[in-house]
């Protein structure tokens, strides 16, 4: 074996640690997991039912395809969490646990390390919803007749890209911030989505709101989605909404990185990689 | 090639305190030091709280960059190759450190694959080591947060043996554990020397147990390393009957004097906290 297939070896085996980790974790949380998935589709419930909710109290709209339109946009803003979520337990929780500096210290370039978070991230990521959509959709008449899954389920794996680069960027705060690190990278997501029409359409928004939604990756991502089930629109007919994701992901993957190693080398010049930050 | 070289090694931190404008205050971890440890052989730092132990071998482990001065691992630079020099070291410290709802197996297993170790490689050695260290088989599939203080640092060893590191840093790893667990430990610290011919650098507050495991022995003194030689030759220089004679002949304080200290620095901040 020559020494650069040795080496490609090992990182390929240390980013399978990575997710074997995660996996136990779950495994070991498993009533939590069940707790936090109740919470979700309670959360998420609460969002659904509005289009219901307005028609009761007198709207005019089509509820079937509004709720699912809020459904999507519930589901979405699910699945960012957990990817966010899971990346800023990069640093988070194995400072908590105390295993940082062992990770940190560990022969495993960082890039594989996060993309290691980010491929189980995703993974789980996208099973959760999955389940999360159907538990939803059972309590409600949606607009589905004409669905292409496949065509969704693409776009959000694409999205996951663009979404895996930002939520890098984020995993740098609790790096820099051990006690308010992580609270910042729900206030990422929050901002990535209110921008990106989460439950609404983005032209009802101001106008610099929507400049930023044309560089938030969540607008093509909700937007081909909802195409996708509403109208049953294929992955061509959705390549207005891929090809952006495919550049933001491009741009914010190496960038992600780029960010991780800056926090990561100020971290370590002010002694802040270590249990108690 | 010595296993370590270190060369005027400095590292400050910048305290921050209410008093911004004055831009916080200075702490010397490690001022200029200099030492070399030969392949093979151990040393031993002692030094009270705070005397910049950790630091030292935080810098060698590639945690914190220093500020000024060099350190090698067999020759890589920590900064320059650090990718290199993570490859060849392994720690052990005070705090065993594990996902605490996860078994040891499970622990030991993720960290493995960190170091390149596959599931066939890990399936037949994480058991080896376990038995090695005297870790009890009926324990294996237990939580890290179900087993004593002295059992989780039998688990800390063995992670650091899983990857053969040829260097260990021992950073206290005998503190706290009772005195059956502590000679368990030393009595593994020396068998993986044996078998093994790994270079240790332990930092200890624990005289008796530099004196038995190193070679030479180190103390370092707010962040100056004052002495490196063999016990008997700091004996000899200081005409003492123990090391803690030493220690406190060459510092001018004792390990208790920590708490003194400790107390007075509080002190120090609350009044640059009110002024």
């Amino acid at each position: 074996m020559t020494r650069a297939t040795l080496a490609v070896r090992h990182e390929l085996i240390g980013l399978l640690g990575v997710v074997e980790r995660n996996t136990y974790l779950v495994k070991r949380y498993a009533i939590w997991e069940l707790t936090w998935f109740v919470w979700t589709v309670a959360n998420t419930l609460t969002i659904v039912f509005i289009a219901k909710g307005v028609e009761a109290a007198g709207g005019s709209l089509d509820v079937k395809r509004e709720t699912t339109v809020l459904l999507i946009g519930a589901v979405i803003w699910s699945y960012l969490g957990i990817l966010f979520e899971i990346l800023t337990q990069t640093v988070g929780w194995e400072r908590w646990e105390g295993t940082i500096e062992y990770t940190f210290m560990a022969p495993l370039s960082r890039a594989v390390h996060l993309l290691g978070m980010g491929a189980f991230a995703v993974v789980y990521g996208l099973i959760r919803t999955a389940l999360l959509f159907g538990v939803i959709a059972s309590f409600f008449s949606l607009q589905l007749s004409r669905a292409d899954f496949w065509s969704a389920f693409a776009v959000l794996a694409i999205a996951s890209i663009s979404f895996l680069g930002v939520g890098v960027m984020t995993a740098v705060f609790p790096l820099i911030s051990p006690e308010k690190g992580t609270q910042l990278g729900f206030i990422a997501q929050g901002m990535l989505l209110v921008v990106s029409g989460v439950y609404y359409s983005v032209s009802v928004l101001p106008g610099w709101m929507q400049a930023l939604a044309k560089i938030s990756p969540a607008t093509y991502a909700l937007r081909g989605i909802r195409h996708a089930l509403l109208d049953g629109a294929g992955v061509g007919a959705l390549w207005g909404d891929i090809w952006p994701l495919l550049v933001i992901g491009a741009v914010s993957i190496p960038l992600g990185f780029a960010v991780f190693r800056r926090g990561e080398i100020y971290a370590k010049r002010h002694g802040m990689l270590k249990r108690s930050g | 090639m010595s296993a370590v070289e270190v060369h005027n090694l400095r590292k400050e931190f910048h305290r921050s305190t209410l008093r911004l404008r004055r831009g916080g205050r200075r702490t010397t971890a490690l001022d200029e030091i200099s030492f070399e440890i030969a392949r093979g052989e151990c040393i031993a730092v002692l030094g009270r709280n705070g005397s910049g132990k950790s630091t030292l071998v935080r810098i060698l482990s590639t945690l914190i960059l220093p500020d000024g001065g060099a350190a090698r691992v067999f020759g890589n630079d920590v900064v320059a190759d650090a990718p290199a020099v993570r490859r060849l070291v392994n720690r052990v410290s005070v705090e065993a450190s594990f996902f605490k709802k996860m078994s040891p197996v499970e622990n030991l297993s993720y960290a493995a694959r960190f170091y390149g170790l596959g599931i066939r490689e890990t399936r037949q050695r994480i058991p080896e080591i376990l038995d090695r260290v005297g870790f009890p088989r009926s324990r294996r599939d237990s939580r890290m947060e179900q087993l004593s203080r002295g059992t989780q640092q039998k688990v800390a060893l063995a992670r650091a043996l899983l990857t053969s590191p040829v260097l260990l840093l021992l950073d206290e790893p005998t503190t706290g554990l009772d005195p059956r667990s502590k000679l368990e430990v030393q009595d593994f610290i020396r068998d993986i020397r044996e078998a093994h011919d790994t270079t240790i650098l332990l930092c200890t507050h624990d005289m008796r147990e530099a004196e038995i495991l190193a070679e030479r022995i180190g103390i370092l003194e707010r962040g100056r390393l004052l002495h490196l030689a063999p016990a008997g030759e700091l004996l000899e220089r200081f005409a003492a009957s123990s090391v803690e004679e030493v220690f406190l002949a060459s510092t001018g304080r004792s390990f208790e004097d920590e708490d003194e200290d400790e107390n007075q620095n509080q002190n120090e901040a609350a009044v640059e906290v009110t002024t």
